[in-house]
C-alpha cells in the first residue's frame, strides 16, 4: 500500500515521458497531483501499521510534511498548465517528469522511518530539481543549477558522513548497527557520545545547508531566483520541509539523548544568524524573486529558533513549517505571474503590478503581508506562539532579537514589495502577452484561502496532529 | 589482510596528493578512479564473505572504477579542455595544506575510539583526510570539471569510512547512494556541457552574474 503511493508519482512520471505533445503533457501533472493528494487524505484518516522489518511509517511529523508537500504540488501542478501553456514553445518532457519523479521522492522523505533510506529520497529530491531550476536554459539559470547542484551535493554527501558516524556509535556501544530511527531514540543515550556527538555536529551541517541556514544559504537567492515560479515555490515551501524532517529525526534522537540541550543552543543560534543574514540582505533588493530568498532563510531560521525554544514552541515551529510552505506557495506562484507580465524582476522597471496584473499584484501584496506576520494570516499565529514561549521561558534577549529582525525584515521586504505592486507603471515598458486568467491565478488564490483560514480557526484533527507530532519532538521523557 | 588492508589505505591517502598535486584533469579523473577500485577491494579483506558482499565489491568497482570515469571523461573531451588553468590555490600550497589536513584527520581519529574488530585500521583518519582533500580541490580550483573531482574525492572518502559498515548496513542502502552518485554526476555532466557551450569556457569563477554587489 504505501509502496503504492511512493511509486504512483513515478507511474505519471512514465507517462508523461511517453506522452509526445508539449500541450497534453502538462495535463497528466494535475491528474496525478490530485490522486497523491486523495491517497494523501485518506492514508491520514486510515494510517496503516509499520512495514515489516519497520522501515516504512507514516508518523504524526511524516503526515504534516506530507500533507503540505501534497497540498502545495497540487496546486502547483494546476498553476503548470496555465504557465506551461504561456510557454508552449519550450519543450516541457523534462520538466514533467523531473517535477513527478521529485514528488515520489518527497513521500519518501515522508513515509521512510530508516535514515539511510531518508537520505537516499532527500539526495533524489535535490538531483530532480537541478534540471527544474535550469528549465529557462540561460547563461544566469545555469549558473545558478551548478552552484545549487555542487552546494547541496556536497552538504547531503557531509550528511552522509554524518550518518555513518552515527550507525558506528551503535557499533562501539556493542549494540546491533541500525538506522531505524526507532531503536536510535530508544538507544540514544547508550550510543558512544564521541562518535554520536560528532555525527549530530556533521547532520546539522549537512541538513542546514540543504535546508538554507546561513550561512550555508548562498545558493538560495540564485537558485530561487532563476528557477521558474512553481518550481521557486516546490523548493521553498516543499524541499525546505524535506530537509526540515531530516533534522527533526535527528533532532528526536538528540532529544531522547543527554544532547538534546546543546543540539537546542546550536540551532537557537544558528536561527538567529539566519534571520539577521535575511534582515541585511533583504533591505536593497532590486530583484524581487531573490527577495524571497532571503524570506525563505528569515524563515527557516524562524523555525530553527523554535525548535531551539523547544517546549511550547515547538508546536508554533510545526504549524509554521506548515504556514511558511503554504504562503510561499503564493508569493512564488504571484511573482512568476508578475514577473511573466513585465518580463523583468528587477524592479526598476516592475512597478504598479496592481494596475497591469490586478489578481497577481494584490496576491503577491497578500501574501507579503501574510509571510512577515500580520494578522489575520497564519504565520501571524505561529510567530506569535514561538515568541510568547521565548518570553514566557525568560528568554528575553532571544525573544526581542527575534522581534527586532522581525520588524527590521517587514521594512526592508515592504520596500521592495510596496513598489512593484502599487507604483506608477512606467511609460516605455515592454508589451508582453502575459495577462491574468483563471489558470494561473486561482491556484495561487486557493492557498491563500487557506493560508487566510489557519490565521482564524485551526481544524480540531490538524490541531491534534500538531499536538502529536510535538510530542514526538519532545524526546523520550 | 589487515596489514594490506592498511597498505591499500595508505596508496589511498597517496592518490589523495596526487589529485591535489596536478593541473592534467584527465590524470585526476584516473586517480580518483583507482581509489574507487581500491575501496571496492576494501570490504572482501576485512569482513567475512557473504553474497551481499560480493554484490557490494562488484557494485562500487563498477560505479567508481568505470562508470563515472568514463562519464567524466566523456565530458571532458566534450568540453575539449586538458589541464586546470590559474586555479585559486596553486598546487604547492595545495599539498601542503593537504599534508596539513591529513595530520589533523589522524589527530582527531585518535580521539574517537573503534570498535574491538577494527582496532589499529586506518580508516578513520583515511577517510577524514580524503573528505578534507576533496573539500580543498572543490573549493581551490577554478574549473567545473576539477570541482567535480573534487566532489567525488570527498564521496571516496566518505565510503572509506562506509565500508567499516559494509556488512551490516542493508543492501538497499548502498544501492540506492551509489545510484544517487550516479545520477548526480550524470547530471553535472550534462550541467558542465551546457556551461561550455553557453561560455566557451569551464571557468566558474566567469560564473558571476548572480553575485550579489
Amino acid at each position: 500500500m504505501m509502496w503504492a503511493f511512493v511509486l504512483l508519482p513515478l507511474l505519471g512520471a512514465l507517462i508523461a515521458w511517453l506522452v509526445p505533445d508539449n500541450r497534453r503533457r502538462s495535463f497528466v501533472l494535475p491528474v496525478f497531483a490530485l490522486v497523491h493528494l486523495a491517497m494523501t487524505a485518506w492514508l491520514l484518516a486510515d494510517t496503516p501499521p509499520p512495514s515489516p522489518g519497520g522501515w516504512i511509517y507514516l508518523d504524526a511529523l511524516g503526515k504534516l510534511t506530507l500533507l503540505s508537500n501534497s497540498i502545495l504540488f497540487t496546486v502547483c501542478a494546476s498553476y503548470a498548465v496555465g504557465y506551461l501553456n504561456y510557454r508552449r514553445k519550450r519543450p516541457n518532457r523534462v520538466l514533467c517528469v523531473a517535477l513527478l519523479v521529485c514528488l515520489s521522492a518527497m513521500t519518501l522523505v515522508a513515509v521512510s522511518q530508516h535514515l539511510g533510506l531518508l537520505w537516499i529520497a532527500l539526495e533524489a529530491t535535490t538531483i530532480t530539481m537541478a534540471p527544474l531550476i535550469y528549465f529557462n536554459h540561460n547563461a544566469r539559470s545555469i549558473e545558478a543549477t551548478w552552484k545549487y547542484l555542487l552546494i547541496c551535493s556536497v552538504g547531503i554527501a557531509i550528511a552522509l558522513l554524518g550518518l555513518f558516524f552515527l550507525a558506528y556509535s551503535t557499533i562501539v556501544a556493542k549494540q546491533d548497527v541500525t538506522l531505524l530511527l526507532g531503536s536510535l531514540i530508544d538507544d540514544a543515550s547508550r550510543l558512544h557520545a564521541g562518535w554520536r556527538h560528532a555525527a549530530f555536529i556533521f547532520l546539522l551541517v549537512g541538513f542546514g545547508s540543504k535546508m538554507g541556514l546561513a550561512p550555508l544559504h548562498t545558493w538560495k537567492p540564485d537558485a530561487y531566483g532563476e528557477a521558474p515560479g512553481l518550481v521557486g515555490a516546490l523548493l521553498a515551501g516543499g524541499l525546505v520541509n524535506c530537509a526540515l524532517l531530516a533534522l527533526l529525526r535527528v533532532y528526536q534522537i538528540a532529544a531522547a539523548s543527554t544532547e538534546g540541550a546543546l543540539f537546542q543552543e546550536v540551532l537557537l543560534v544558528m536561527g538567529l544568524i539566519s534571520m539577521a543574514f535575511a534582515a541585511v540582505f533583504m533591505a536593497k533588493q532590486t530583484d524581487f524573486k531573490r527577495m524571497l530568498a532571503y524570506s525563505s532563510v528569515e524563515h527557516v531560521g524562524i523555525i530553527a529558533v523554535a525548535l531551539g525554544l523547544g517546549r511550547a514552541a515547538l508546536f508554533g515551529a510545526l504549524l509554521h513549517m506548515i504556514n511558511n510552505a503554504l504562503t510561499k506557495g503564493v508569493l512564488f506562484l504571484s511573482s512568476g505571474n508578475i514577473h511573466r507580465a513585465y518580463n523583468s524582476k528587477s524592479t526598476q522597471f516592475v512597478r504598479g503590478a496592481l494596475r497591469r496584473t490586478p489578481w497577481s499584484g494584490a496576491l503577491f501584496l497578500a501574501a507579503f503581508l501574510a509571510i512577515t506576520g500580520s494578522p489575520p494570516f497564519g504565520p501571524f499565529v505561529s510567530e506569535f506562539l514561538i515568541v510568547s514561549s521565548a518570553f514566557v521561558q525568560g528568554n528575553y534577549w532571544t525573544g526581542g532579537l527575534f522581534l527586532i529582525f522581525l520588524a527590521m525584515i517587514f521594512i526592508g521586504m515592504a520596500a521592495t514589495v510596496l513598489p512593484v505592486v502599487m507604483g506608477k507603471i512606467p511609460n516605455d515598458i515592454e508589451k508582453t502577452p502575459y495577462r491574468d486568467s483563471a489558470h494561473t491565478v486561482l491556484p495561487p488564490l486557493l492557498l491563500m484561502g487557506l493560508v487566510l483560514v489557519l490565521g482564524v480557526w485551526i481544524p480540531a484533527p490538524l490541531q491534534a496532529l500538531l499536538h502529536e507530532a510535538a510530542g514526538l519532538l519532545g524526546g523520550g521523557k | 589482510m589487515i596489514s594490506l588492508a592498511d597498505q591499500l589505505l595508505v596508496l589511498c591517502l597517496l592518490l589523495n596528493f596526487a589529485v591535489l598535486g596536478t593541473s592534467r584533469l584527465a590524470f585526476s579523473v584516473r586517480a580518483v578512479a583507482l581509489q574507487g577500485v581500491i575501496l571496492g577491494v576494501l570490504p572482501a579483506l576485512i569482513h567475512p564473505f557473504s553474497w551481499h558482499l560480493v554484490l557490494i565489491v562488484v557494485s562500487i568497482i563498477l560505479a567508481k572504477g568505470a562508470v563515472i570515469p568514463i562519464l567524466i571523461m566523456r565530458a571532458i573531451r566534450k568540453a575539449e579542455i586538458q589541464r586546470e588553468f590559474e586555479p585559486f590555490i596553486g598546487y604547492i600550497p595545495s599539498l601542503m595544506l593537504g599534508a596539513l589536513f591529513t595530520a589533523l584527520a589522524f589527530i582527531f581519529a585518535a580521539r574517537l575510539p573503534l570498535a574491538p574488530e577494527h582496532e589499529g585500521l586506518l580508516f578513520v583518519p583515511a577517510s577524514i583526510a580524503t573528505v578534507m582533500c576533496g573539500f580543498l580541490v572543490l573549493m581551490g580550483r577554478r574549473k567545473a570539471i576539477s570541482q567535480v573531482i573534487g566532489y567525488l574525492l570527498m564521496e571516496n572518502g566518505i565510503f572509506v569510512f562506509g565500508l567499516l559498515l559494509a556488512d551490516a548496513m542493508p543492501l538497499m542502502v548502498e544501492a540506492g547512494a551509489l545510484l544517487d552518485l550516479l545520477v548526480g554526476v550524470f547530471v553535472m555532466g550534462i550541467v558542465i556541457n551546457h556551461i561550455s557551450r553557453e561560455f566557451s569556457t569551464l571557468d566558474t569563477s566567469r560564473l558571476s552574474a548572480l553575485r550579489e554587489e
